[in-house]
């Protein structure tokens, strides 16, 4: 009875179009967070407008701010591609962080075997970078044993990893890796010919740009165009049919987890070769977590981290001057990525719930 | 408490689950309602107990007009149900789960639930500790436990969903005992069932539903036929049939054993040949399940033998063999809950087709996918494009669908309610379709609650009732009266 009531009185206005359309869904997300944050502004007293002119200027004002922030989407957007492969399985690898710090030890441990020797750069660097890839990978697997084979569920399993993976890391750095004489919490600096090569003038690596905009091509060939990539969606939508259909569900599990762990493990090791240059506690920059955000907004469209991941790094690095001009703290990035991510979150939810209660009384 | 409803009706979408019923149950009447599955029985008993609301019709306690809004007005008005898979917590203990349904205060007075336990407990014999956890009890003890708060909390009429489902014999006794002592002290008793003896053992006046009414009422002593007839209506009149089967043993059951906690399977023994056509009757949950899952591979059984036999007559026994070998062997299993585990809502109709073929190479063809999906649409007739995703067809063409994934050649194909849910001309295509395959050979197992379909496409039948499985009864011989009384529980050894 009572569903009658409520069917269809607006099927066509304008409002109920404007919410179901995702285009104009999501932008209407996005006018949203941007009017929250100018509220939040307006409320400590500062102009929204000089804040957003500010965060333009510091991301984009100068050749050295925008080379920063192209230099600082290429662990994000990595971790996000990451976080696809699980994603699209229907996981959530909160222990993307701690894979990242793996990848990163693992990789500054070569740099220790070959520290002094006269081993070829290059050769050390690509040795590096393998080991790296070895130690998220191992990291993440750990992870997905543990869902396959223990029942533990990813998240609270890769929240376990993350904390151990942070305990080595300080101990390496306050212990056996610390540098003579001090304790920062930070290894001794790489010799330069372990650096990725860098841009006179600039930290910008194109090398690391390079292995970014690659893996863009290839999660997303992998995803939409083999069926890998349609066999760990399927696993993701339905793991009860996909196994009835013949496909190994657990099998695929543990191989996104696996592909999400190299990735990890290939921007720790960037994060040591190519922009830290040391071993530091907070090497993984959260990017493993930024990364959640990313994958979330993009919905399992490896293309679209690649944007997503550069409004994000936009945003953080053009908000670094916010302290300095405007007296406000720069943390207002992230008040700002929040407010884009839960606003997309319910926007996106408000169209399903208007499909369904609408459009989808008719199948039924 | 006198329990009376008049004129109910309630419907879910075009299905008229409840088509004015009336009934008048008075105090001390055990009053039995028997029904096929899908009779409106339960619906009648979730209206009664507050779960869902009725369309129009009203209930009267000792007369007076109630309006039940929610299960909590029901336990206030003094109804208690017992439901067929007991709501308790099993990681509380006994008395927490006694102390959470009651709406006294803020802090609770263990000492006084105990003692008031304790004597209730002892009125009926029972013995269950207070201070066990609900999943070290057995499921007939938490149906004990579960009458037992019901009638802490002041219950005064009583639904009984089929509860004696997956208690053990002792238990059974102790429960009708339960239930005569409880019509003595002047409850209103209500028990719902499909089992004909029990009603008979028990019941003081019997309500029989089919198709959302009341078609009628008896009084004691029952006459079994004539109860037969009301629940399963007309003899059906049967169409002919064509049967494909040959003279060769595809598959061959001996001794298989299923171990359920619930519903341990035992002793099966049949042969199918090539092209038969096997239907499986009996009330849902009487294990025809589980023997579909364990010959698809699904569930393991626990003993015996599943011989696949060549032409040759050599065989090969797959017990304990991965669902992904049965699969291969050209064993498919259609479940009746097709989102749930046939197909994938969020994928479409292509993706669907990839998915079900052998994988060539790495990379997919697009292009040969997107042909494949689309003469498969044409050759099963299915409304709906290679894009559309598969949770926005209808029901019919759901089904169409996942006959359409099924591969080539056939060796056996199990299906849960094949037709379950669909209009007349859907489940006629599904069935043509099907018979199509028998006459390629291969052979059909298929579930059914619906006596019909399985008179009227089956070759041979096979009765199950509370995981005990008949002897394969040749369709052209066995009566419908047959079938329901087997199905009901008699005739049984």
């Amino acid at each position: 009875m009572e569903k009658e009531k409520t069917k269809n009185p607006n099927q066509n206005s304008f409002l109920f179009n404007l919410l179901t359309n995702r285009a104009s869904s999501m932008t209407l997300a996005v006018v949203f967070a941007l009017v929250f944050t100018s509220l939040l502004v307006w409320m400590m007293k500062a102009n929204p407008i000089s804040v957003f002119q500010t965060i333009i200027t510091g991301a984009f004002g100068s050749t050295n701010n925008f080379t920063q922030v192209i230099q600082a989407w290429v662990p994000l957007v990595l971790a996000s591609l990451g976080l696809m492969f699980t994603f699209t399985a229907g996981l959530w690898n909160i222990g993307m962080e701690g894979q990242i710090v793996m990848g990163a030890i693992f990789s500054y441990g070569i740099i220790r075997i070959f520290d002094g020797s006269d081993a070829s750069s290059a050769l050390v660097i690509i040795l590096c970078i393998l080991a790296g890839i070895l130690g998220g990978t191992l990291w993440a697997f750990l992870v997905g044993l543990l869902k396959n084979f223990g029942g533990v569920n990813e998240i609270f399993g890769g929240l376990g990893f993350n904390f151990i993976a942070d305990a080595v890391m300080l101990f390496l750095v306050f212990g056996p890796w610390k540098p003579e004489g001090v304790a920062n919490g930070s290894t001794k600096m790489l010799d330069t010919r372990f650096w990725l090569p860098q841009i006179e003038g600039t930290y910008l690596s194109l090398w690391a740009l390079g292995i970014a905009i690659v893996c863009v091509i290839l999660v997303t060939v992998i995803l939409q165009g083999t069926y890998f990539g349609l066999k760990l969606k399927a696993v993701g939508k339905n793991n009860k049919s996909s196994f009835l259909l013949g496909i190994h569900t657990n099998r695929y599990m543990l191989l996104a987890f696996v592909l999400c762990g190299v990735l990890a493990g290939l921007t720790g090791a960037l994060q040591v070769l190519g922009f830290n240059h040391v071993l530091r506690n907070n090497i993984s920059g959260g990017y493993g977590y930024i990364g959640l955000m990313v994958g979330m907004l993009a919905n399992i469209q490896p293309l679209i981290t690649a944007p997503i991941a550069f409004i994000f790094i936009a945003l953080s690095k053009g908000a670094a001057g916010l302290g300095i001009d405007l007296k406000l703290d720069s943390n207002l990035a992230g008040v700002i990525q929040g407010a884009l991510v839960i606003f997309v979150l319910i926007m996106d939810g408000v169209r399903k719930v208007l499909i369904k209660k609408f459009k989808g009384v008719q199948s039924g | 408490m006198d329990v009376e409803v008049r004129n109910i009706h309630k419907t879910f979408g075009k299905v008229h689950a409840n088509n004015d019923i009336s009934l008048v149950v008075k105090s001390g009447e055990v009053q039995g309602i028997l029904g096929e599955n899908g009779a409106g029985k339960s619906t009648l008993m979730k209206i009664l107990s507050g779960f869902i609301s009725l369309d129009a019709g009203s209930i009267l306690l000792d007369g007076k007009e109630v309006t039940i809004g929610s299960p909590a007005d029901s336990v206030k008005f003094g109804i208690g149900m017992l439901h067929q898979d007991p709501l308790d917590f099993p990681p509380l203990n006994v008395l927490d789960n006694l102390i959470l349904g009651s709406r006294e205060r803020m802090i609770p007075n263990r000492k006084k639930v105990r003692q008031e336990f304790v004597e209730l407990q002892k009125q009926f014999d029972f013995s269950i500790s207070p201070d066990a956890f609900i999943d070290s009890l057995s499921v007939g003890e938490r149906q004990q436990l579960e009458i037992i708060r019901l009638l802490w909390l002041g219950a005064e009429v009583l639904i009984l969903d089929e509860p004696t489902t997956g208690i053990s014999a002792a238990q059974k006794i102790q429960l009708f005992a339960m239930v005569r002592k409880l019509s003595e002290q002047g409850k209103a008793i209500l028990f719902v069932s499909h089992k004909l003896e029990e009603v008979e053992a028990l019941c003081t006046q019997v309500a029989v539903f089919r198709q959302g009414m009341n078609v009628g009422q008896m009084l004691p002593p029952f006459d079994n036929d004539k109860l037969v007839e009301m629940m399963f209506g007309k003899i059906l009149t049967r169409s002919d049939r064509k049967c494909c089967t040959q003279e060769k043993v595809n598959i061959e059951v001996s001794d298989l054993k299923i171990d359920d906690p619930r519903l341990p399977i035992k002793n099966v023994n049949f042969c199918i040949q090539k092209g038969e056509v096997i239907g499986l009757a009996g009330m849902e949950g009487s294990g025809q399940g589980l023997l579909l899952r364990a010959l698809a591979g699904i569930i393991r059984p626990s003993g015996g033998h599943i011989w696949l036999c060549e032409e040759n007559s050599s065989k090969k026994d797959f017990v304990g063999k991965h669902y992904f070998d049965f699969k291969d062997s050209g064993i498919s299993f259609l479940p009746a809950d097709r989102l749930d585990e046939g197909l994938i809502a969020g994928l479409d109709l292509r993706e669907h087709f990839i998915l079900a073929e052998k994988q060539k190479g790495f990379f997919v063809d697009a292009k040969a996918a997107m042909q494949l999906t689309e003469k498969r649409i044409k050759d099963f007739n299915i409304k709906g494009t290679a894009e559309n995703m598969v949770e926005s067809l209808s029901g019919g063409n759901q089904q169409r669908a996942e006959l359409a994934l099924l591969r080539q050649p056939l060796r056996l194909l199990l299906l849960d309610h094949p037709t379950r849910g669909l209009d007349i001309e859907s489940t006629l295509y599904i069935w043509s379709k099907l018979k199509q395959r028998c006459s390629e050979g291969a052979s059909i197992f298929f579930v059914s609650s619906d006596l019909d379909e399985i008179l009227q496409y089956s070759d041979r039948i096979l009765v199950f009732f509370g995981g005990k499985v008949s002897k394969p009864l040749d369709a052209g011989d066995v009566s419908v009266d047959q079938l329901g009384q087997l199905i009901g529980g008699r005739g049984w050894e």
